[in-house]
């Protein structure tokens, strides 16, 4: 982990309220596709976790959703403004057990994670399918970026307005798959691991105090001990979460 | 040459700054990220006899300059900390170090404390007695003389060690608690721990900690800390370990004044996790701004 001050380079609107951000500075502690990086924003006190969605060697991309203060402020955030960001955190996913052709289930702004990893998971010669899952129309985003990067991309609708009617869960049936990765709301994952047939890896999210380890604020019993979210995970193996 | 070297309770340390008990665990996470020797000792994660889970999620909850956390004392016990947590914080850090002890009875207090006082590297005993007395009707200990007493005799008749008491603030008179920890023989007093507080969301218009209520700091409540701290001098002779609040060397000297020896520096360093060195780092700089050559001389010195 370090802490870095990192500029604004983008900010812009993907949908009503899911932003992109491209952050531009010394970002070579992340090593991981699924880690997250903690912004402090001015005016407020804790620190906010974001997901990281993509990253090079000097800039880093989120995708988040204008949820409350936090995100507000962030939001506004223009080209040349700069935020105090710790980087490098989180284990992030484990792309070395994915076998050769990985399922990938992103639901809402579970969705961002998975880019970075579809990108590896491509450049290694995997065959990569990848669902993901809105509420409606209107909110579908990154369908074309994964496309792009070459994967096989479904989306699912909630309301039926886009894609595949229903949940992520629900488009999966015909896809073979030796493993998968996955990250959403808590229902989401629930159906996931109910669903699917292999071993995976599931990103969470927590409410977080430091997001380094330190407090104990997102800790969380699994099969293997008591763990933290921010620092043990936010990914954990199927085989270790209890429910 | 400024001089940063405080005594507290006997104990030569090389600074006042000590990371408070559970916002720095056993010093691991902050050992990755800086030698964490620079500090005058850190007290680790409160301890029980039994490894506890704490409280559901979620714990945390954002306050203007402040936070409420309601973990509940999630620790892997003492056995654990002794064969485990101990002999690895050995490798990264070199000087006395400060356990923080919790219990729900006399009986586990004295038996943590007993265990924790064999250990070498253990220089004082910081004993938090915000705890529920499961055996008196869940009050905790620390909101009354009485309690706090009985806490100090059972654990002084188990003990050699310093055993600085930690105050609760959620108390009507602290300064009557305070004086009980002198006389039942007490080494030193930190304080103070959290207030209580509340948060309520909104969107589920319920509480959003789990537990309902948790402990409030950050810097919102130090003017309350600076208050109890500045009474408690007054009342009492054994050191002070401020506090409440402190996100920086102006702080640290503010917190001096009151009448701390040493300083507890706690959801700084959620936020900020080089908070330490840095406070440590700027303590000369500010030291001579204020034209202060030594902190021990500024001890109490607002009275």
């Amino acid at each position: 982990m370090q802490q870095q001050i990192l500029k604004v380079k983008e900010n812009i609107k993907l949908t009503e309220n899911i932003y992109r951000m491209v952050l531009c500075g010394e970002i070579s502690a992340i090593k991981n596709s699924g880690e997250f990086i903690n912004i402090e924003i001015p005016g407020l006190f804790l620190r906010r976790p974001i997901s990281v969605c993509d990253y090079d060697k000097d800039s880093v991309t989120i995708i988040y959703k204008v949820v409350g203060k936090g995100t507000e402020v962030l939001a506004k955030a223009t080209e040349g403004d700069s935020f105090d960001v710790l980087v490098g955190l989180g284990n992030g996913y484990d792309t070395s057990v994915s076998g050769e052709s990985a399922l990938l289930l992103g639901g809402g702004v579970g969705v961002p994670p998975l880019y970075n990893l579809c990108k590896k998971l491509i450049a290694d010669g995997k065959k990569v399918s990848v669902v993901l899952g809105f509420n409606t129309a209107s909110e579908v985003f990154y369908a074309e970026e994964f496309k792009a990067l070459g994967a096989d991309v479904r989306v699912t609708t909630v309301d039926g307005s886009f894609g595949i009617k229903g949940f992520v869960t629900d488009a999966i049936d015909d896809i073979d798959y030796t493993y998968f990765y996955t990250c959403g709301p808590e229902p989401m994952l629930r159906a996931v691991y109910n669903k699917t047939t292999t071993s995976g890896q599931f990103s969470f999210e927590s409410r977080m105090g430091c997001g380094f380890g330190a407090c104990m604020g997102c800790s969380c019993k699994t099969n293997f001990g008591n763990k933290r979210i921010c620092k043990d995970g936010p990914v954990f193996v199927k085989e270790e979460i209890l429910w | 040459m400024v001089n940063t070297k405080v005594t507290l309770t006997g104990i030569e340390i090389d600074n006042p700054v000590i990371p408070a008990s559970g916002t720095f665990g056993y010093g691991q996470e902050f050992s990755e990220l800086y030698d964490i020797n620079c500090l005058g000792t850190f007290s680790f994660k409160g301890t029980t006899a039994e490894p506890r889970f704490g409280n559901p999620t979620p714990r945390i909850a954002e306050c203007s300059s402040g936070m409420i956390n309601a973990v509940g004392l999630q620790n892997p016990g003492v056995e654990a900390v002794k064969s485990k947590e101990l002999p690895e914080m050995k490798k990264f850090f070199h000087k006395p170090v400060m356990a923080n002890v919790c219990g729900f009875s006399l009986e586990e207090y004295a038996h943590v404390c007993e265990e924790l006082d064999g250990e070498e590297q253990v220089g004082w005993l910081e004993v938090n007695v915000s705890c529920p007395n499961v055996h008196g009707g869940g009050m905790s200990f620390g909101t009354s003389p009485a309690a706090v007493g009985e806490v100090i005799k059972a654990v002084k008749k188990v003990t050699t060690k310093p055993i600085i008491i930690k105050l609760s603030p959620n108390v009507t008179d602290i300064v009557s608690i305070a004086k009980a920890c002198e006389a039942e023989g007490a080494d030193g007093i930190s304080m103070i721990n959290t207030m209580l507080g509340m948060r309520i969301d909104l969107r589920t218009k319920k509480p959003i900690i789990a537990n309902k209520m948790g402990g409030f700091s950050g810097p919102a409540i130090k003017p309350v800390a600076l208050r109890m701290v500045y009474q408690v001098y007054e009342a009492v002779s054994i050191p002070i370990v401020g506090m409440g609040g402190i996100m920086d060397a102006e702080d640290v000297i503010e917190m001096m004044l009151a009448g701390a020896t040493a300083i507890e520096v706690g959801t700084a360093n959620l936020i900020d996790p080089f908070v330490c060195k840095k406070i440590v780092e700027d303590l000369p700089r500010v030291m001579e701004k204020y034209k202060i050559n030594s902190l021990s001389e500024i001890i109490g010195g607002a009275h």
